[in-house]
């Protein structure tokens, strides 16, 4: 019913991290952390899992080599190579193996291609970021000096307010909900 | 949070704020440009048509308008090539190579020297595009299901592995660069009142993506940011690797050697950081910036082209001596003629613009100055080029017939291409120095607290 969203700014991420555990240890849900520059730290103290970003590089990155592969070994090898195999400069194309020193360079290319490209695409797509998105930020100061923590408070804020002031807010600001 | 040894120069100098970091990044970007901007893009952009009307010529007349010849078929386009796709290498180094190693004063250069990257990538490519002849079928380097016969690559040629490596790199490099340039392109964004300057916040607020600066989001860019350089830093390596390769897997004496791949990558180690240098140490006046690219940014850099500077100057000796070393008449002599043949003045340029200058490094009065390092920094940029060009062109004006040795002289089409290359480069980087944060300003606060000038003096109290 009476929901307030409250928006304490802090003007410095030691001041904010100490906040945070405080608030954590207190059980206080802290719904959002939005912050100029990564705070390190600050997402263990939140509780956060660890991002998976690295492991769908591995993945990405195995189906690049796979498709740089057989790639060449359908063009080099099974394809158009097999009905006229030669051996110039010492790489003969009769079976994959004897050509494999010649396809290390592009099954690493497209291993790396396939790992950069597809994980920036993933780190995109997750953060919903896209030309034409526009920022989700309470306040504008966020990408500049300012810390602000994003807090849910049911009935009566006060309580939530002086603590909030205690562990270091310099100012506390509600979501204006009648614009909406 | 990071610590860091009070005695340690700061890399941050004066009493910054975060929020003064953001002023000074985004002062460029809001203000107007001075009158140094005005004359420096005038003449890019007057070399850069220059060059166009060459390629033009090119194109329409065939590669008879260059100065190559039956002997000499590679020469001052390969060599522009591999100068530009060398220079290219220090971008990727400092933003992925030292992020590996933890470096934290690749910070405040790393984004204008992977601009310098994309743009020294984007010259090297007009090369071989334009050496084609018909740079409307430069598709056909591509792998792609085809009713030409079917028509494949021939993927045993490190000229296709160039294709890929090339391709790979400028477009994973763009990919890095822009994943580091959100949350800056935001910042700048939510500066930007939409009254005064409602385009430019239009257009900020399309660069940023939505940008925002969650907690979840920061750790994934943490995460992506780290893997992109543990992708790139191979990559760096593979692809002068493979550059080098186009000229060790021909059987010509003097490229078919097997110390090329390391050989080159120094080489473009080394003419990478000369050209960050050269313009770094410009654009810090431009645009104000010389709170963060302090001359310690310059010392450092000075000491890995010291480094790489001697490991490139015993490439060329290791190189004499297994030329020796072999026996064979033939490697001996492309050798001796490299040095003492009608190219000498090009061998001597080299070995002393690359060897011998940087060696001044070792001073540190020399080290730590700006002027001297512009002006070594030119110098280096300069022998790397002669590196190049003897490389390729003394391997090959003296052939395996005696009868058709000749020299090799560019016309002025080919110079003209050069040039042309040259101003594209700086229209290009000019461009990016009033538009873009020209600084990682959200990666340089988190070091402000360990690095900065005006903490490090508390912290020695």
């Amino acid at each position: 019913m009476n929901k307030k969203v409250l928006y304490a700014i802090f003007d410095d991420e030691e001041i904010l991290l100490e906040s945070v555990k405080v608030l954590r240890s207190k059980e206080i849900e802290i719904e959002e952390v939005y912050s100029p520059f990564p705070v390190h730290g600050l997402d263990v103290a939140l509780g956060f899992k660890e991002t998976r970003m690295a492991i769908t590089a591995f993945i990405y990155g195995c189906i690049g080599l796979s498709f740089g592969g057989l790639l060449i070994y359908y063009i080099m090898i099974s394809g158009v190579g097999k009905s006229w195999p030669m051996n110039i400069g010492g790489k003969p194309n009769f079976t994959f193996y004897q050509n494999f020193p010649a396809f290390v360079p592009i099954m690493f290319e497209c291993t790396v291609l396939f790992a950069g490209h597809l994980m920036s695409l993933t780190y995109f797509f997750r953060n919903k970021l896209y030309p034409g998105a526009t920022t989700t930020s309470p306040d504008p100061r966020t990408t500049d000096d300012k810390f602000l923590m994003e807090i849910i408070v049911e009935g009566d804020d006060n309580k939530m307010r002086k603590l909030l002031k205690e562990t270091g807010a310099s100012e506390i600001n509600e979501k204006d909900t009648n614009n909406e | 949070m990071h610590k860091e040894s009070e005695i340690r120069d700061p890399l941050i100098l004066g009493n910054k704020t975060y929020h003064d970091i953001t002023r000074d990044i985004a002062r460029p970007v809001e203000g107007k440009a001075n009158k140094y901007w005005w004359i420096l893009f005038g003449l890019s952009v007057f070399l850069f048509l220059w060059g166009i009307g060459c390629m033009a010529y090119t194109i329409g007349t065939g590669i008879g308008a260059w100065g190559l010849n039956k002997t000499v078929n590679w020469a001052w386009d390969i060599t522009n090539f591999v100068w530009w796709i060398g220079i290219g290498h220090a971008g990727t180094l400092i933003s992925a190579v030292l992020l590996l190693f933890r470096q934290k004063w690749r910070m405040a250069i790393n984004r204008s020297a992977e601009a310098m990257t994309i743009f020294g990538v984007v010259q090297a490519g007009i090369f071989p595009l334009i050496h084609m002849g018909r740079p409307w079928l430069a598709y056909w380097v591509f792998p792609f299901p085809n009713e030409y016969g079917p028509l494949w690559q021939n993927f045993n040629s490190p000229l296709l592995w160039d294709v890929f490596a090339i391709s790979t790199y400028l477009t994973v490099s763009t990919v890095f660069w822009y994943i580091g340039l959100i949350p800056d392109f935001a910042m700048i964004r939510d500066r930007m009142s939409k009254t005064i300057s409602p385009m430019k916040k239009k257009l900020y607020t399309l660069l940023a993506f939505g940008w925002s600066g969650r907690a979840k989001h920061w750790q994934r860019f943490e995460e992506v940011s780290l893997v992109l350089a543990g992708l790139a830093t191979p990559l760096v390596f593979s692809v002068h690797s493979i550059v080098s390769m186009d000229f060790a897997t021909s059987v010509i004496p003097g490229w078919h050697t097997t110390i090329f791949p390391p050989y080159f990558v120094l080489g473009a180690l080394f003419s990478g950081f000369a050209m960050v240098e050269t313009l770094l140490i410009i654009m810090r006046k431009v645009v104000n910036m010389e709170a963060y690219i302090t001359i310690k940014h310059i010392e450092y850099m000075n000491v890995i082209i010291l480094f790489t500077g001697s490991l490139v100057g015993t490439a060329y000796i290791t190189e004499l001596f297994m030329a020796w070393y072999s026996g064979v008449a033939f490697e001996q002599y492309a050798f001796l003629n490299r040095a003492t043949g009608p190219y000498w003045w090009a061998y001597a340029a080299m070995m002393s613009c690359n060897v011998i200058i940087p060696q001044l490094y070792w001073i540190k009065s020399i080290r730590t100055s700006f002027i001297a390092t512009f002006i070594l920094s030119i110098f280096v940029n300069i022998g790397m080029w002669f590196e190049r060009f003897v490389i390729i062109v003394t391997s090959l004006h003296r052939d395996f017939l005696p009868s058709s040795w000749t020299m090799f002289s560019p016309t002025f089409i080919d110079i003209g291409i050069f040039l042309g290359t040259i101003g594209f480069f700086f229209t290009l980087f000019l461009m990016y120095a009033r538009t873009f944060p020209v600084v990682a300003q959200a990666e340089l606060k988190t070091i402000l607290k360990s690095s900065g000038s005006e903490y490090k003096n508390k912290t020695h109290e």
